[in-house]
């Protein structure tokens, strides 16, 4: 549903930021399919509203934590696809000169403070950007992207009790897409939905369609402005899927093919589109001219990633320290 | 230049730089009260719960907390009460605290203090009593700081909160009530900087923390027998002041190299083979290490006494080197 608020620049806004996301991460899987670009690379597509229904709603001061999983999240936050690409491809223009790569993007200088390659792992730090965020009194919050996997963590569950025993400004954004890694989240807990643990601990928290962009955005609007008017964390459960494997070239034999195409129907992009589309929000040659255009912003990125300098070998143990 | 006790100078450090610096924050475990034993005493009452914080039982966390503060601004120092439990910090600590400011070319910077107390002192038993100093400089990113006296304990923690690197101050437990004269005002002590506690010619013992009082009582017992020592006290052991080191073996061309920590592994071994790259050709002899045996700390005092190098240790060490067993 789209809400009456909302303005038809600002949803045409919101397509337009899932389609680079999309259009992004399909051409980091083709790259990686050429060998332009190598790795261990975890792409979002099919996560897409998840990523905008939430930083559509922070402020560049807000301090946003996302996981393996998160070329998506700093796309959604602003970050320069240019610099975001050169980063995968691990060239000198990246956003951290290429000594972080696809699993620990930072661009802080938008709000994307860091990801990480160890499941749940930012999730304390960003307790701790909202412990900062709390003393300074300015308003802003911190997010934590992570998926369901993380949810059989310690730290997970050690952070939602002292989010709560604080009331530290943080919006936990929980991705369950269903696999964490190979394995379907049945396999691992009896709890299915994950929301269940911060009730435990006293945290209001809800679990919505993560595919539905509107439904993330409005749950994310109650959790962030909660955050701001300092009543404390809220946690909301979106449910999605990827439409990837784990990583660029698994197979993912786990999942039935009658699972994926069930998932393609509830195509978060798709689904916007038809959405605003009722709506006469935007004609279908605009539809059409979004789209090309986020492709043609990815092309250039890819262009800009990979005729920049590779890092100079000299700089392999500079900055090791500040 | 007062005399303090070692716990008394790291108290004074906290106070004072929190007083310095409103973006110091202490956490951890009880210290509001103080803490098991009395290093964050009046801490709270000066500076407030918010400053200083009391945190659950759950040092992964809190350290990824104090990481997260560091990113978005705080000098977050960090308690972690006994090094044992350093074990549950350290996925956070070497994983994001260690690597942050590499991993984000340089847009990130950690100026985290992470305090924690080490060594055998009261038969604590093998979760209370290890030294894992080791582990810590293995970290790329991370420093590690080791002080023996009053003085370079508060010197060295000032330098430690003003650092905006990760850094482990590393204390040892059995130094806390040990007494020592501490300069008045803004005493810093530099990070990296070794100290010739005892000039000598014939041999060089290296000793961290404890060890350092043992070395020196070594050297005073077999200055008697016309033996000379040099005595020299790392205090940092990443960076490493291995020139002061490797000038003072190039002198006496034998080194000793004393931890209380298991031998197998230790920072001992990084400390010879850093020497034998730098002074190969004016060693006299293989370079001898005093360390604990490779096994977990005992409970049983007879057992613990036993574990822990001490002087006769050294002593036999120094004869070694020198060939007079």
């Amino acid at each position: 549903m789209l809400a009456k608020k909302e303005n038809p620049e600002q949803l045409v806004d919101l397509l337009r930021r899932m389609w680079l996301i999309r259009a992004f991460e399909e051409k980091v899987s083709a790259l990686y399919a050429a060998r332009e670009i190598v790795g261990l690379l975890h792409l979002g597509i099919g996560q897409e509203a998840v990523a905008v229904g939430t930083c559509s709603l922070l402020r560049r001061d807000d301090y946003v934590f996302g996981g393996h999983r998160s070329h998506g999240h700093a796309i959604a936050q602003g970050a320069d696809v240019d610099r975001l690409l050169a980063e995968i491809a691990g060239r000198a223009t990246g956003y951290c000169r290429g000594k972080g790569g696809s699993m620990h993007i930072a661009a802080p200088e938008v709000g994307f403070v860091t990801a990480t390659g160890v499941v749940g792992g930012t999730i304390p730090l960003a307790l701790g950007a909202a412990f900062a965020a709390k003393e300074r009194k300015k308003g802003q919050v911190a997010v934590v992207f992570f998926g369901d996997g993380a949810g059989q963590a310690g730290p997970f569950h050690e952070s939602l009790n002292i989010a709560s025993l604080w009331r530290l400004p943080v919006v936990f954004v929980c991705e369950n897409n269903g696999y964490a890694e190979f394995t379907p989240l049945s396999a691992h807990t009896l709890v299915e939905r994950l929301a269940r643990h911060a009730k435990t601990y006293r945290i209001p928290a809800s679990t919505v369609d993560g595919n539905d962009l509107m439904a993330v955005r409005a749950a994310m609007d109650k959790a962030v402005s909660q955050g701001r008017a300092g009543k404390g964390p809220v946690f909301v459960e979106c449910l999605t899927h990827r439409l990837r494997g784990h990583y660029e070239g698994d197979p993912a034999k786990y999942r039935e093919l009658s699972q994926l195409s069930e998932w393609k129907k509830k195509d978060p992009i798709a689904r916007f589109a038809r959405q605003l589309k009722s709506k006469r929000v935007v004609s279908d040659g605009a539809m059409e001219k979004i789209e090309r255009e986020a492709r043609e912003r990815v092309e250039k990125a890819a262009e800009f990633a990979l005729s920049s300098p590779w890092p100079e070998p000299e700089e392999v143990d500079t900055q090791v320290t500040a | 230049m007062a005399e303090q006790t070692y716990l008394e100078a790291i108290r004074a450090a906290l106070h004072e730089e929190m007083r310095h610096d409103y973006s110091v924050y202490v956490l951890g475990e009880d210290v509001a009260l103080g803490g098991p034993f009395g290093v964050t005493q009046g801490l709270a009452e000066e500076f407030g719960k918010q400053r200083v914080v009391n945190t659950p039982i759950s040092e992964g966390t809190v350290m990824g907390l104090a990481i997260g503060a560091a990113t978005a601004g705080l000098r977050p120092v960090v308690e972690i009460m006994f090094i044992d439990f350093i074990t549950l910090a350290m996925d956070q600590l070497v994983n994001h605290g260690a690597k942050l400011h590499y991993m984000s070319g340089g847009q990130l910077k950690i100026p985290l203090t992470v305090r924690v107390q080490c060594g055998i002192s009261g038969t604590m038993g093998a979760h209370h009593s290890q030294s894992l100093e080791a582990w810590l400089t293995h970290v790329p990113g991370l420093k590690v700081v080791m002080p023996s006296t009053p003085a370079d304990a508060k010197g060295l923690l000032k330098s430690a909160i003003r650092d905006d690197s990760p850094l482990v101050f590393i204390e040892h437990r059995g130094l806390y009530w040990s007494r020592g004269q501490v300069p008045d005002g803004d005493c810093i002590v530099p990070i990296g900087k070794a100290e010739i506690v005892r000039q000598g010619t014939d041999v060089t013992v290296v000793a961290t923390a404890k060890m350092r009082g043992a070395a020196l009582d070594a050297a005073q017992e077999l200055d008697s027998n016309g033996i000379s020592v040099e005595v020299i006290d790392p205090r940092s052991l990443s960076p490493l002041d291995i020139g002061t080191i490797v000038n003072s073996v190039k002198k006496t061309s034998r080194l000793i190299i004393v931890q209380e920590a298991v031998e197998q592994g230790g920072f001992a071994a990084e400390i010879a083979a850093k020497v034998q790259r730098d002074a190969f050709y004016y060693l006299d002899s293989h370079i001898v290490r005093v360390a604990a045996p490779f096994a977990p700390v005992p409970a049983s005092p007879i057992l613990e006494k036993g574990f822990v190098p001490g002087k006769e240790q050294i002593i036999n060490a120094i004869r070694l080197a020198l060939g007079k067993v």
